[in-house]
């Protein structure tokens, strides 16, 4: 697939990215402004570390299947 | 089932922080955003309907699970894990698994070799053009109805979960999947299924982590379901001695003949709904390592879909119930179990990706069924029966409106069946009555070389038409469910997967009848079609661990195993 074009891993990279980066912000900034209503295992700070997961496996198929390092 | 009746349970299960509503705009320019860069790539009829062909195993596998793994599937079987247990892990099982092992080994050989474009093209070639037109018509017309009612349910389930707008979840999701599919053909499906997958993983995994975790482990959950529920709840095989003993009412006969014979072959095989995501993989290699791979992530589905379910049963403060008691009670029904799930553990930005996790779904089973029906219709229908000498850039130009005009039946049965909710039950049972004969008309015609055009023919049509029959003789008399399922306690599923086995019955003892009254097909016409006459490459070459039969053994044993750890 990728010697035409750009590769559906770069695609799935850059969702994974993006959605990573939006829910550590939420998470981070709920570390600091608690809400009044937390969910269940609120302090286990999920949004944190599962958005930490999407953004690192995001930037390393980013990375890895950049349009600019084919062909 | 998610019906009518759940709109009116609750004005809205979560509310959506602006994190959430960026992570599901994002996903929506991201699929538009693919469609229109792939649309530079389907220009042939070979790129627009068969994605060029040349798919990895990896993305042909994904794709091919994915466009099964639709959101109705995912909060219908979370509902039914809650109401019936851990017995609707068999779907994913025992319903699946050795079908797609079996798709992989012994019958993707003869779909590649014959290069056929789809499985109603595979039954022109083995049996001619009448089998054909019984398949493709049947398929085309119950995929756009399903779609639509696939896409109401979606609208529904929005409504419910977010108090969106019915009208406004139809038209948004259509346009969008009318959109990325008319653009880029099956290429932009395949890859915006791939996309949804990871999505949907993404979105639903952390569910069943946190829920473990509150439970305090897969001990501590058994022991809170059996006290919430019964002991059965957590048992595969062990309650499946009689229909009494289960929560289901359903007999191991059934789920092993029925679902894992029957009912999983005719679904994974022959509908080309799931096949055709294999069919464009770039070699038969490709195309036999594709459902393994399926394979192996299918059985993993239950962790996302069957354990949110059981955990509700666990955790959940409140009792869930079927919908009509939740209308009546205002309380929530089983259905809003996996939302409820959500809710419970996800924050801010998890919300939203749990939310466009059960919309990638939504739009993955949409896209395929709507890439198939383009397919069936331009090659199948059109170009068989009514302009069989049109270029190939008018066949695309075709597909590409008749991707536009598949939507928009589907939009319109949409709107049909929230007038008329009750035409969902019928069309979902309409959808059964072919899948069971036609996985016997195409296993006869590849492994049988005996087997006639007119024996394959009659054998469709009677088996189908059977299938009609024992559905019709238990709605007019319920008595008659003794006879089509073997037991007066059998449920709706069992009554499903006995009529499924006899209607592949008739439709097979047809066939061979009717093969051995009629003039066989020259074994030279038979080549590239036939078990025994078709050359099928050895893997003897390539080394073990890329040999598809390695793989599919480990899945198996891997089937295996699972099923004896729950049993």
């Amino acid at each position: 697939m990728r010697e035409r074009g750009i590769s559906i891993w770069f695609f799935i990279g850059l969702s994974l990215l993006v959605n990573g980066i939006l829910i550590v912000s939420a998470g981070v900034w709920q570390i600091f402004n608690p809400p009044a209503n937390p969910v269940v295992l609120f302090r286990l700070h999920a949004n944190v570390w599962w958005g930490a997961t999407l953004l690192v496996f995001g930037l390393m198929y980013c990375i890895k299947f950049a349009p600019t390092r084919q062909g | 089932m998610i019906t009518a009746a759940a709109m009116y349970v609750a004005p809205r299960l979560v509310h959506l922080s602006a994190v959430d509503a960026a992570i599901i705009i994002f996903y929506f320019a991201l699929v538009l955003t693919i469609g229109f860069y792939l649309q530079r790539r389907a220009n042939t009829g070979e790129d627009f309907f068969m994605a060029g062909r040349e798919m990895t195993a990896w993305i042909a596998g994904l794709s091919f699970l994915s466009a099964n793994l639709g959101s109705l599937e995912l909060m219908g079987w979370a509902a039914s894990a809650y109401q019936y247990g851990i017995l609707a892990t068999h779907w994913y099982w025992i319903g699946a698994i050795p079908a797609m092992l079996f798709l992989s080994i012994v019958m993707m050989p003869f779909y590649y070799i014959s290069k056929t474009h789809s499985v109603p093209g595979y039954l022109r070639l083995r049996f001619g053009e009448s089998s054909r037109a019984l398949s493709a018509i049947s398929f085309a017309f119950m995929t756009v109805l399903m779609s639509g009612i696939n896409m109401y349910s979606m609208a529904l389930v929005m409504k419910v979960v977010l108090g969106w707008n019915i009208n406004f979840s139809i038209w948004v999701s259509s346009l969008t999947v009318a959109a990325y599919v008319a653009l880029g053909g099956l290429r932009s499906a395949i890859f915006n299924e791939v996309l949804q997958f990871i999505l949907i993983w993404a979105g639903a995994l952390l569910v069943p982590i946190l829920g473990l975790i509150e439970a305090g482990g897969w001990s501590n959950l058994k022991l809170q379901i059996a006290r919430n529920a019964s002991t059965e709840y957590t048992h595969l095989w062990s309650t499946l001695g009689s229909f009494d003993n289960n929560p289901m009412g359903i007999h191991w006969t059934g789920i092993v003949f029925g679902l894992g014979f029957v009912i999983s072959f005719g679904y994974w095989t022959t509908d080309f709904l799931v096949v055709q995501r294999v069919l464009a993989a770039q070699d038969l290699r490709s195309a036999k390592l594709a459902p393994i791979i399926g394979g192996a992530f299918k059985m993993l589905v239950p962790f996302i879909v069957i354990l949110p379910g059981l955990l509700g049963l666990a955790v959940l403060p409140m009792k869930l119930t079927g919908e009509a008691m939740a209308v009546a009670t205002g309380g929530h029904s089983y259905n809003e179990v996996l939302p409820l799930m959500l809710a419970r553990y996800c924050g801010p930005g998890l919300l939203g990706l749990g939310i466009t996790a059960l919309i990638a779904g939504f739009m993955s089973g949409m896209a395929g069924n709507v890439s198939a029906f383009t397919t069936v219709w331009t090659y199948d229908i059109y170009r068989a029966l009514i302009n069989p000498r049109g270029s190939d850039h008018h066949y695309v130009n075709m597909g590409r409106w008749c991707t536009i005009f598949g939507v928009l039946i589907s939009v319109g049965t949409a709107y049909l069946v929230m007038q008329f909710a009750s035409i969902m039950d019928y069309v979902q049972a309409l959808f059964s009555f072919f899948i069971a004969p036609l996985f016997g008309t195409v296993i006869l015609g590849m492994l049988w070389k005996r087997a006639t055009g007119p024996g394959g023919f009659w054998g469709l049509l009677v088996g189908t038409l059977s299938s009609i029959g024992m559905w019709a003789w238990v709605k007019a008399d319920h008595g008659a469910l003794r006879y089509v399922a073997l037991s007066a306690s059998a449920r709706d599923m069992a009554e499903n997967m006995y009529r499924a086995l006899w209607s592949w019955i008739i439709c097979v003892l047809v066939t061979v009848v009717v093969s051995y009254m009629t003039q066989p097909k020259p074994i030279g016409e038979l080549e590239g079609l036939v078990y025994g006459v078709t050359a099928i490459p050895h893997e003897a070459e390539v080394p073990i661990y890329q040999r598809p039969s390695f793989w599919a053994a480990i899945v198996g044993v891997a089937f295996v195993v699972l099923n004896i750890l729950f049993w």
